[in-house]
């Protein structure tokens, strides 16, 4: 389209001096051309064992110490070396900046696509999405898992490791039950936390007074931290039901010390920042695999890479968004890239080239011409579910040829419940994106009732959608991790819709 | 400003305290495992790096979860359709059947399956020693590395400018020189003398001056040559290489002695593996090269490989010395001793032919114990007989017989063992005197 230059580079081989040149080619597209709108960018280059190591880490760059991320540092090793699986190309973490890792190994092509990928299309992503910019702190949260990490060392050189593992423990069973959900959880004012922070340091340099080490186990030294304040009561109305079951427990156990409390806030803060992640996967690689699609082809157009890097880049990008059909070997879900990537280049082609039958599906923005509009107001304002609901095309749902599904737990068989047919597109529109909606497929459970000063039984109620139970054995095993935390007897429940 | 950050050589190991809390957590299980090892590997193998498979039990991570499976209804949607219009009815997969639906059917079964991974010789090494209660000091020796040492190579042609093997290349230097005819200092003060000569001549004739002429420019081209043939040139120069190789100590043969009687059971059998195993690593530490030989015995002796040794069973009566006369025969054979440090290990349940004791110590006295740097015995006992049998002297004939021969013989060691912890203790003298020299 416009004047061709020459190539940035023409080898596999990369250097830091390319790397800053391709990244200023690709920065200018994307702000530019796509005018995205991004969080300033540190990327970082690590090796493969570091890829591992920050896999076993949640993906973030530090983290607290516990034997769960050792199993799972084990586990990807494993498979690494086995060869049964690769390596990602690329870490992102929402922060801000946006720091994405780059692995060693990649080849230019692949470092040029993984930039445009991570650092600008996630890295949008995140600083737009409204789920991310009302539930998550950018700015905060490499601080905050640095004090986690100091806190728990701390936790662990002055009450044992096994007093801090049994409670991590609990903890981590109860981290899909840690988030809110609707209601939002109260914000400190920023002054708030670092005046919290400086209180922590406080307490934590004066308990390391050595006469207290002589005291008798269990004795709380005086001066516990922090001072209750307003935010955090204790208070007797603990407004129940709660579906929070972290922040309950953190707030009303009467079994807990102040430093489990700190420990389960910890881990219901992490919970909570990787929830907007869980509910916008395909938003989210539809997003960044767009991106990267659309800005390499402009670089290729601008004349900035060969044609040989142009296949590798295709070659890998039509790997990535690779949909298996559901009786193939390799089927193991809805790729998120796919499905994603689809609905994308599917809004791009609607607003460009619609038919009469777009048109009469989307006459919001059917041949607008300006499909980056539409999908920046899609990636600001939708989650996973509510995306499906509003933008999945019947084009799509045939090229899919998707079908839905009616499944009885007593019945020997599925009915096909609808098809790529005028009948079908609408159920199976809805029907996957009740699929992607988290507070379906999550089991709904909440606190009913806590006796503080009675028996202090501790209810909890899980209310079945449809019928569906939850898993009895795993059930028993998290029961018991919640006694732990409550000191007292867990009675739960599973109710059905119909009584 | 630079976007970029190189991180890769910043320490590696950043979840290495992660991985200690993981073994410490499943601990109970990585112990079977490795326990399970020892049964399977062969001795010279039980303590090299390898996976090992645990159950998920201790480590597990349950979370609340929906099981579609076991009740109620729900819709769901899948891609590929080729044949299907509403209404049909498929078959349900039954779980674990469907490969295609293979992940599903973990994520909706108990989905904690059993869990394989590497550990590391040093891991592995940490485990085996704690079952064997090995003094911590013993634990570092065992685990440290054969000494190295640097020795010579040959010659390179890169290498330090401290290592520049200066007669190597003085020598090619000079053999440079002479093939492509550097003029040698003497050739030039030759001209230059002759060229002297020729400019005082006088008086000048024409025929001098063209002979100066000449000789000037020979000189020119002489002393051009010198410069652009080097004295040394960067191609001559060689370095003495040095290769890494470890320090060269002498080899070993270890005798591993086993009644296998039917008296032996699977828990006798298996503190000998492990009697066996430490002796081993610890030959292997301070020996280059160490064989073993296993002669297992009843009433006769044969050598014989790991596998039978340790698995199959024979039926017969014991007759100990049998076993000693097969390893002095093997050993006159294939292991002289100016050549071969000889260690002999025996396990036995304690029994034989009576008479047979006599024989034995007659064997270790006059021929064995001056062959052996070492010779250990093991009576596998089981907890009973260990109270009965709680004072040194008392015991069964063999065990008396060899009480004799320690007394006389300071590197002859015997033991009555009935669990692992016991078998350390007969390695005792043997690891002092490591110590010591």
């Amino acid at each position: 389209m416009t004047m061709r230059g020459a190539p940035l580079f023409t080898e596999a081989e990369w250097d830091f001096g390319m790397l800053d040149r391709v990244y200023r080619a690709i920065e200018e597209i994307a702000l530019g051309e796509l005018k995205l709108d991004v969080y300033p960018n540190q990327i970082e280059v690590i090796s493969s064992e570091q890829m591992l190591d920050a896999y076993s880490s949640l993906g973030m760059p530090l983290m607290y110490r516990h034997w769960s991320f050792g199993k799972l540092f084990a586990r990807e090793e494993q498979l690494y070396r086995g060869g049964h699986s690769g390596l990602a190309y690329e870490i992102v973490i929402n922060s801000n900046p946006c720091i994405s890792y780059l692995l060693e190994e990649n080849t230019m092509t692949m470092q040029a696509l993984v930039i445009a990928h991570a650092a600008f299309g996630h890295n949008h992503f995140f600083k737009n999405n409204y789920l991310f910019r009302q539930w998550t702190n950018a700015e905060g949260i490499l601080d905050y898992l640095a004090f986690a990490k100091r806190y728990i060392a701390a936790c662990e050189d002055r009450h044992g490791r096994d007093e801090v593992e049994s409670i991590l423990d609990s903890a981590h069973a109860l981290m899909d039950q840690g988030v809110f959900r609707y209601r939002r959880p109260p914000k400190p004012s920023k002054e708030r936390v670092l005046e919290k922070r400086r209180r922590r340091t406080e307490y934590a340099e004066g308990s390391r007074n050595e006469l207290w080490r002589t005291l008798p186990a269990g004795i709380e030294p005086p001066g516990a931290p922090p001072a209750l304040d307003p935010e955090e009561d204790f208070s007797s109305d603990m407004k129940l039901p709660e579906e929070n079951l972290l922040y309950f427990l953190e707030k009303h156990s009467p079994a807990l010390r102040p430093w489990q409390r700190e420990l389960l806030r910890i881990v219901r803060n992490l919970a909570q920042y990787f929830y907007p992640q869980r509910q916008t996967k395909v938003m989210n690689e539809g997003c960044a695999t767009f991106a990267h699609y659309t800005i390499m082809n402009m670089l290729y157009d601008r004349g900035l890479i060969g044609e040989g890097s142009l296949l590798e880049f295709l070659h890998s990008h039509t790997s990535v968004v690779f949909q298996p059909e559901f009786n193939d070997r390799r089927y193991s879900g809805f790729n998120p890239y796919a499905l994603g990537y689809g609905m994308m280049a599917d809004i791009k082609r609607i607003c460009e080239s619609p038919t009469a039958e777009d048109r009469d599906w989307f006459p919001q923005f059917a041949g607008t011409g300006d499909c980056m509009a539409t999908l920046k107001d899609a990636w600001a304002n939708y989650r996973d579910e509510s995306f499906i609901e509003q933008f999945l095309s019947p084009k799509l749902i045939r090229d899919f040829r998707l079908f839905g599904l009616h499944d009885k737990a007593e019945d020997p068989t599925y009915r096909v419940s609808a098809i790529h047919d005028e009948q079908g597109y609408r159920r199976v529109r809805s029907s996957l994106a009740r699929q992607y909606d988290v507070g379906i497929a999550d089991p709904n459970i909440q606190i009913t009732g806590a006796d503080l000063e009675g028996d202090r039984k501790l209810l909890i109620e899980h209310r079945a959608h449809h019928g569906i139970r939850l898993h009895g054995p795993t059930r028993e095993l998290v029961c018991a991790h919640i006694e732990r935390l409550w000191g007292y007897e867990v009675v739960f429940r599973e109710v059905t819709e119909d009584g | 400003m630079s976007h970029f950050i190189d991180r890769r050589l910043n320490p590696k190991g950043k979840s290495l305290g992660n991985r200690q809390r993981f073994l410490r957590r499943a601990r109970a299980q990585i112990r079977e495992a490795v326990q399970k090892t020892l049964k399977d590997a062969t001795v010279a193998d039980v303590t090299k790096e390898r996976k090992v498979k645990i159950s998920t039990k201790g480590t597990r991570e349950p979370r609340f979860r929906l099981a579609p499976g076991a009740g109620g209804e729900h819709d769901f949607v899948l891609p590929g359709n080729k044949e299907f219009v509403s209404g049909d009815e498929i078959k349900k997969p039954r779980a674990g059947e469907d490969g295609g639906r293979g992940k599903q059917a973990s994520d909706s079964g108990d989905g904690e399956d059993d869990f394989e991974f590497t550990m590391s010789q040093d891991e592995i090494l940490d485990i085996f020693f704690e079952d064997l209660e090995l003094p911590n000091l013993v634990r570092t020796t065992l685990k440290e590395t054969p000494s190295r040492t640097w020795k010579r190579a040959g010659i390179t042609t890169s290498g330090s400018p401290t290592q520049i093997n200066l007669l190597r290349t003085m020598r090619n230097a000079f053999g440079r020189r002479l093939a492509l005819k550097r003029p040698k200092p003497t050739d030039i003060e030759a001209l230059e003398a002759r060229l002297d000569a020729l400019e005082h001549e006088t008086p000048q004739t024409e025929e001098s001056q063209r002979k100066v002429a000449a000789l000037k420019e020979k000189l020119e081209k002489a002393i051009a040559r010198r410069k652009w043939i080097a004295f040394i040139d960067p191609l001559d120069v060689r370095f003495n290489a040095f290769s890494e190789q470890p320090v060269p100590t002498s080899q070993a043969v270890m005798f591993c002695l086993m009644d296998v009687s039917g008296s032996m059971g699977e828990r006798e059998k298996d503190l000998a593996k492990r009697f066996y195993v430490l002796l081993h690593l610890f030959l292997r530490r301070r020996y280059e090269r160490v064989d073993i030989v296993f002669i297992r015995h009843t009433h006769d002796a044969q050598e014989v490989d790991e596998q039978e040794f340790f698995h199959s069973r024979q039926s017969g009566g014991t007759i100990v010395s049998t076993a000693l006369d097969k390893m002095l025969e093997i050993q006159k054979e294939r292991y002289a001793s100016a050549d071969w440090n000889i260690y002999v290990a025996q396990a036995s349940d304690g029994y034989t032919q009576s008479g047979d004791a006599r024989r034995c110590v007659e064997m270790l006295n006059e021929q064995i114990m001056p062959l052996c740097q070492y010779y250990a015995y093991i009576e596998i006992l089981d907890e009973r007989e260990m109270e009965v049998f709680a004072s040194e002297d008392s015991g069964a004939e063999l065990w008396r017989a060899y009480r004799m021969v320690c007394g006389q013989w300071p590197n002859f060691a015997t033991k009555r063992i009935s669990k692992p912890a016991d078998i350390f203790p007969v390695f005792r003298e043997l690891f002092r005197k490591a110590e010591a020299g």
